[in-house]
C-alpha cells in the first residue's frame, strides 16, 4: 500500500472515530439523562477518540519512514553474496548505490552485472514485505486505539481536558518547528565555516583588507592564491544597506503618516496598495533600473559638476533599493499608527494640539515598537539583497566609503563563490559559509539590540 | 404589557424623520458662556441632533442626562469641535463662545480646543510619564518656559486634581501604570494644565468606583469657581450632587432644561419624569 493511500485510510478511520466517540457519548448522555451529566460535550468524545484512532498509529507510521531505508538496505547487504560483501567499505557502498539506483530505475555508474540485478530484485521485494507490514501494523495501531478508547468512554471522562492538552502538544511542536529550523540552519553553516577556518584563520577573515578569493586550481596557472580578508565585502553591505536605509527609512515613515493621518479613506484605499506593488516588483527589475537609468543619471551629473564616477556605484544601487524597500517601512508603520487607539488623538487634540503636534509627540512614540520592526525588516531586506547590487554596483571587493564607486556585498560573494564548477572543499567555495555565518551572527545582534531598545522603550511607556 | 407595547409605538414614531420636539423650561442664563442655538448633528443622513439651543453659564455645573444613544455625547463633542475629527459628521447652526461663533470658518480649532477643555469617558492618559502628561499641553502651546514653571504647573495642576499626594514621588513613571481613578484625575489635571475656560466631561466616572467618584466630584465642585463644566453623566444623583443645572435629553431632542432642583423634584414634561423616576431606559 503507498503511503498517501496509507494516510488516507488513516484519516478516513480517525473520522469513522469521531462519530462513534460521538455517538456512544451521545448515547450514555440519553441513559444518563441528558448531555449535562457528561463531563465534557459530545463532540470532544468524538475528538478524543479520532486522536486516538490517528496520533499512534501517524507515529507508528513515521517511525516505519525513518527507518525504512537502512533496515530494508541492511537485510539487502546480508543476503549479498560473500565475495560482494567482503569489499572494502568505500566500493560496497558504492555497490549499494548502485542496487538502489537500479531498482528505482536511475542510471547507474558502472556495468549492470547479474548479480546487481538480483540484488535489485530482492531489494523491490524487501521494500514492498516492509511497506506491507507498515500498513498492518499502522492500521491495526488505529484501529486499537480506536477501541481502547471507546471502551473508556464513561461520563466521568474528562474528555475536554485530554483534547485540549494533544491540541496544546501540537501547537507547541509547530512553535518549535521554526527554532529546530533555525538551529539546523546554524549548524550546517557552522559545519562548513569550521571546515574554511581550518584552512584560513578566523583573525585573517575578520580583519583582512583584502578580499580576492580566486586560487590557482592547477599549479601552473597564473592567478592570486587568494586572500580572504572579509572586510571590505562587509563594508561594502554596510555601505549600501546605510544609502538605502538612508532612502526608505524618511520616505516610508513620512509615507506612513500621511496615509494613516492625512490622507482621505478613498485616496488611502488606492494609495496604499499602489505603493505595496513596490515590493512586489522582482529585484532583477530594480536591477535593470538601477543599471540602465539611474546609474548613467548618476555619472552623468558626476560628470558634469566634475566628480569622477564609476559606471557602477554603490550609490545607484543604495539609492534604487531604498527605494524598493519603502514598503516595508511604510505599509508596517502605517498599520501600526493606525492601530493607535482613537481615544490617545482625542485626547492629545482636546488639549489643543495640532496635527503635528500629535504625531510627533503622540502617535510616533506609540507606535515606535511597529515602526523598529518595520525598520528592521527592512534593514534585513537590504542587507539580503543581491541582484540590484551585482548588476548596479558591481562585484570588486573596494574598500571605501565613496559611495561614488565600485563596491561588493556579501550576498553577492556568497553567489559569486558557489555559482560555477568549483571543488566543494576549497577554501573558496567554503569562504561562503564563512560569510553566510558572520551575515547571520550581524543580523542576529541587530535584531536583539533593536528588541532591546523597543523593550527599553515599552518599559518607560507603558 | 399593553403599556409596554404603547411605548414601543411611540418609539417608532419619534425615530422616523419628524420635526424637532420643543424644549421646556429656560434655556438662558444671565450670564452665558456659552450659547448653542438651533444646534443640528448629522452623521452621514442621520441626524443625532435636533435644534438643541441653550445657554451655558460661567462657573456654573450643566448635567446632561438622557437615555443612551440620545446624543449627550454628539452634544458635548461639538462644543469643542471634537466632532470634526468624524469624517461622517456635520454640525449647523450657532455656537457662540465669549460671543464668537466656534464654527465660524475664521475660527483656529487648536486655541479654541485649548480654552474649552475635555475629559472623556474611558482614562487616556498618553503613553508618557505622569510629569509629561500634565506638562506636555503648557510646552506646546509655549505656556510655560523654564523647566520651574513647568514644575509649578504640573503640581498646581496635579494638586487641583486631588492627586499631587499620590504621585509626587514617582512623576517620572509611566500615567499608564496608574490606576484606573489616579488615571482620570490625570487626564483632569492634564485638562487644566492649560487653563482652559470650559471643561467638558463625558460620563468621567462611570470606570470609578465610589470613593474615586467621590473625589472627583469634589473636584468639580471646587473646579466651578473658576471654570464652566458641562458634564455628561447616567447617574442621577451624581447630577443632582455636582450640578446647577440639568439638562435632558430624548433621541436628539433636548426636551427639558432647568434648575437641578426643578428637574429632580418637579419636572414638567412627562418623559422627564419617568426617567428620573427610573421608568424609562
Ligand atoms: N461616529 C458616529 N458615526 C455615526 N453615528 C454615530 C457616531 N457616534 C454616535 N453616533 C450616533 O449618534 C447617536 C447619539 O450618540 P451619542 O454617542 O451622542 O449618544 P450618548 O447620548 O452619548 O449615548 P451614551 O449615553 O450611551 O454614551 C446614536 O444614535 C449613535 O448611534
Ligand atoms: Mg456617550
Amino acid at each position: 500500500m503507498s503511503p498517501f493511500l496509507l494516510l488516507l485510510l488513516l484519516l478516513v478511520l480517525s473520522v469513522a472515530g469521531y462519530f462513534i466517540g460521538q455517538y456512544k457519548a451521545l448515547n450514555l448522555a440519553r441513559k444518563a439523562g441528558g448531555a449535562s451529566r457528561l463531563h465534557s460535550l459530545p463532540v470532544y468524545y468524538g475528538m478524543l477518540t479520532a486522536l486516538w484512532c490517528c496520533l499512534p498509529a501517524f507515529f507508528m507510521f513515521l517511525i516505519w519512514l525513518g527507518f525504512e531505508q537502512t533496515i530494508v538496505t541492511g537485510l539487502m547487504v546480508a543476503d549479498l553474496p560473500e565475495t560482494a560483501r567482503s569489499l572494502p567499505p568505500a566500493r560496497l557502498n558504492l555497490l549499494i548505490k548502485d542496487i538502489q539506483s537500479l531498482a528505482s530505475g536511475n542510471i547507474v555508474s558502472g556495468e549492470i552485472t547479474p548479480l546487481m540485478r538480483q540484488a535489485a530484485a530482492h531489494y523491490v521485494e524487501l521494500q514492498g514485505i516492509g511497506k506491507m507490514i507498515t500498513s498492518v501494523i499502522v492500521l491495526v495501531a488505529s484501529v486499537a486505539g480506536m477501541l481502547t478508547l471507546h471502551r473508556h468512554i464513561r461520563p466521568e471522562l474528562r474528555a475536554r481536558n485530554h483534547v485540549e492538552k494533544v491540541v496544546m502538544g501540537l501547537l507547541v511542536v509547530c512553535s518549535t518547528i521554526a527554532i529546530f529550523t533555525t538551529i539546523g540552519i546554524v549548524l550546517s553553516i557552522l559545519y562548513e565555516a569550521v571546515r574554511f577556518f581550518r584552512q584560513v584563520p578566523v583573525t585573517e577573515f575578520l580583519f583582512g583588507l583584502e578580499w580576492s578569493p580566486q586560487m590557482a586550481i592547477r599549479e601552473d596557472q597564473v592567478g592570486s592564491s587568494g586572500a580572504f580578508g572579509a572586510v571590505p565585502v562587509f563594508a561594502g553591505t554596510i555601505l549600501i544597506s546605510a544609502i538605502a536605509m538612508l532612502v526608505a527609512a524618511p520616505i516610508g515613515l513620512m509615507s506612513a503618516i500621511f496615509l494613516s493621518e492625512y490622507a482621505d479613506k478613498r485616496l488611502r484605499a488606492v494609495a496604499k496598495p499602489m505603493l505595496e506593488i513596490l515590493a512586489g516588483v522582482p529585484t532583477v527589475v530594480y536591477g535593470f533600473f538601477a543599471a540602465l537609468v539611474v546609474a548613467p543619471m548618476i555619472r552623468g551629473s558626476g560628470a558634469q559638476i566634475g566628480i569622477d564616477v564609476s559606471s557602477e556605484s554603490a550609490l545607484a544601487a543604495g539609492l534604487v533599493m531604498g527605494v524598493m524597500i519603502i514598503p516595508f517601512v511604510s505599509s508596517l508603520s502605517d498599520d501600526v499608527i493606525n492601530a493607535v487607539p482613537q481615544s490617545l488623538r482625542d485626547g492629545a487634540y482636546s488639549v489643543g494640539a495640532t496635527r503635528s503636534e500629535t504625531i510627533r509627540h503622540v502617535l510616533v512614540p506609540a507606535a515606535l515598537p511597529g515602526i523598529v520592526g518595520g525598520l528592521l525588516l527592512a534593514v534585513s531586506r537590504a542587507i539580503g539583497e543581491t541582484m540590484i547590487v551585482v548588476m548596479a554596483a558591481g562585484l570588486s571587493a573596494n574598500l571605501t566609503a565613496n559611495p561614488l564607486q565600485a563596491v561588493t556585498t556579501v550576498t553577492v560573494q556568497i553567489v559569486t563563490l558557489l555559482v560555477g564548477d568549483q571543488e566543494f572543499d576549497s577554501p573558496k567555495t567554503l569562504a561562503a559559509f564563512a560569510l553566510g555565518l558572520v551575515l547571520f551572527i550581524g543580523t542576529l545582534f541587530l535584531n536583539i539590540i533593536a528588541l532591546t531598545v523597543v523593550r527599553k522603550y515599552r518599559e518607560r511607556y507603558e | 404589557m399593553q403599556e409596554v407595547l404603547k411605548q414601543n409605538i411611540v418609539e417608532k414614531r419619534i425615530l422616523a424623520p419628524r420635526d424637532s420636539r420643543k424644549t421646556i423650561g429656560n434655556i438662558n442664563v444671565p450670564n452665558p458662556r456659552m450659547v448653542c442655538r438651533n444646534v443640528n448633528v448629522y452623521y452621514g443622513d442621520k441626524q443625532a441632533i435636533r435644534n438643541v439651543s441653550i445657554d451655558i453659564g460661567c462657573n456654573e455645573v450643566l448635567a446632561m442626562i438622557g437615555p443612551s444613544g440620545c446624543g449627550k455625547s454628539t452634544f458635548l463633542r461639538c462644543l469643542n469641535r471634537m466632532n470634526d475629527t468624524i469624517d461622517s459628521c456635520r454640525v449647523t447652526g450657532e455656537i457662540l463662545f465669549d460671543g464668537r461663533d466656534i464654527y465660524d470658518p475664521s475660527v483656529d480649532v487648536v486655541p479654541l480646543r485649548a480654552q474649552v477643555g475635555m475629559v472623556f469617558q474611558k482614562p487616556n492618559p498618553f503613553p508618557k510619564s505622569i510629569y509629561e502628561n500634565v506638562a506636555w499641553a503648557p510646552k506646546i502651546h509655549g505656556i510655560v518656559e523654564s523647566k520651574s514653571d513647568t514644575d509649578e504647573i504640573v503640581e498646581s495642576s496635579l494638586q487641583k486634581a486631588g492627586l499631587w499626594e499620590e504621585v509626587k514621588d514617582r512623576l517620572d513613571q509611566p500615567g499608564t501604570g496608574l490606576s484606573g481613578g489616579q488615571q482620570q484625575r490625570l487626564c483632569i489635571a492634564r485638562a487644566i494644565a492649560v487653563s482652559p475656560e470650559v471643561i467638558l466631561m463625558d460620563e468621567p466616572c462611570s470606570a470609578l468606583d465610589p470613593i474615586a467618584t467621590a473625589k472627583i466630584e469634589d473636584l468639580i465642585e471646587e473646579l466651578r469657581a473658576q471654570y464652566t463644566i458641562a458634564i455628561v453623566t447616567h447617574s442621577m444623583q451624581q447630577a443632582s450632587r455636582v450640578s446647577q443645572r440639568t439638562a435632558f435629553f430624548h433621541l436628539g431632542d433636548l426636551i427639558e432644561v432647568g434648575t437641578t432642583e426643578t428637574i429632580f423634584t418637579k419636572p414638567s414634561h412627562q418623559l422627564t419624569e419617568d426617567y428620573i423616576t427610573g421608568r424609562y431606559g
